[in-house]
């Protein structure tokens, strides 16, 4: 439905006597489905990847196989999705895949919390190193 | 699960936006376009993004549309289109396609 100025609106009736205007509704397109928006030129030049992202890619791969699936694609995807619009616009490519990796892999009971923040406390106890392999 | 439309079916993508992980773009939504080929079975992405592992298989589509008929200040040739893959729980028969099954 939509409002005197266009706007799209969901009512919702629910149990209650009166409808109920959602004063924010669902978005029609969701913050990441670029598709046909205005976009400038596409550069086409290879990227230079950084060690880190190489190893989420990699990751993901085992992550994935289908024989010891730990997560899907489509859980990827939908974490990425779920990013709010201004962390969506501001984290690298690969940032957005290591947050949704870690979300789907805790939903799945792979890792839990306290067991990341173990190993975080851990890794801030090492000495300052380049992360490349030694 | 067989799939309900032929190749050359004319079919047109539903044009709903519930919140949720969809497969199906935007600008493509609402849109008519014509069945290129039958992809095949998989199962459904919209459902594996919440973990069901064991969502059904459905018929997965590759449908042809006319850039002119989704963009209306497109300028390139007529004959331009572009292909999208769709599930078929996105499409709904046209008018034009009544012996759909």
């Amino acid at each position: 439905m939509r409002d005197e100025l266009g706007r799209p609106f969901t009512v919702l009736t629910l149990s209650l006597a009166q409808p109920c205007l959602m004063s924010e509704p669902f978005p029609e397109r969701s913050h990441h489905d670029l598709g046909g928006l205005p976009a400038g030129p596409i550069p086409q030049g290879e990227h230079d990847y950084a060690l880190w992202e190489k190893r989420v890619d990699a990751l993901m791969v085992l992550l994935t196989k289908p024989d010891q699936e730990l997560m899907t694609v489509d859980q990827l995807r939908k974490g990425i999705e779920s990013l709010p619009p201004d962390a969506y616009d501001r984290m690298s490519y690969y940032e957005r895949w290591i947050y949704s990796i870690t979300q789907a892999l805790q939903h799945n009971g792979v890792i839990t919390t306290t067991e990341l923040g173990q190993k975080l406390e851990e890794l801030q106890r090492r000495p300052a190193s380049s992360g490349e392999p030694t | 699960m067989s799939p309900r439309f032929e190749v050359g079916a004319s079919v047109r993508v539903r044009n709903v936006s519930p919140p949720g992980h969809l497969r199906t773009p935007f600008y493509i939504r609402g849109c008519q376009g014509v069945v290129e080929r039958i992809c095949g079975p998989y199962r459904n992405p919209e459902e594996l993004a919440y973990g069901n592992r064991q969502a059904d298989r459905v018929p997965l589509y590759r449908v042809r549309f006319a850039q002119h008929h989704i963009w209306p200040d497109y300028y390139g040739p007529e004959q331009d289109t572009v292909d999208v893959e769709l599930y078929e729980f996105w499409l709904e028969p046209t008018s034009e396609n009544a012996h759909a099954a």
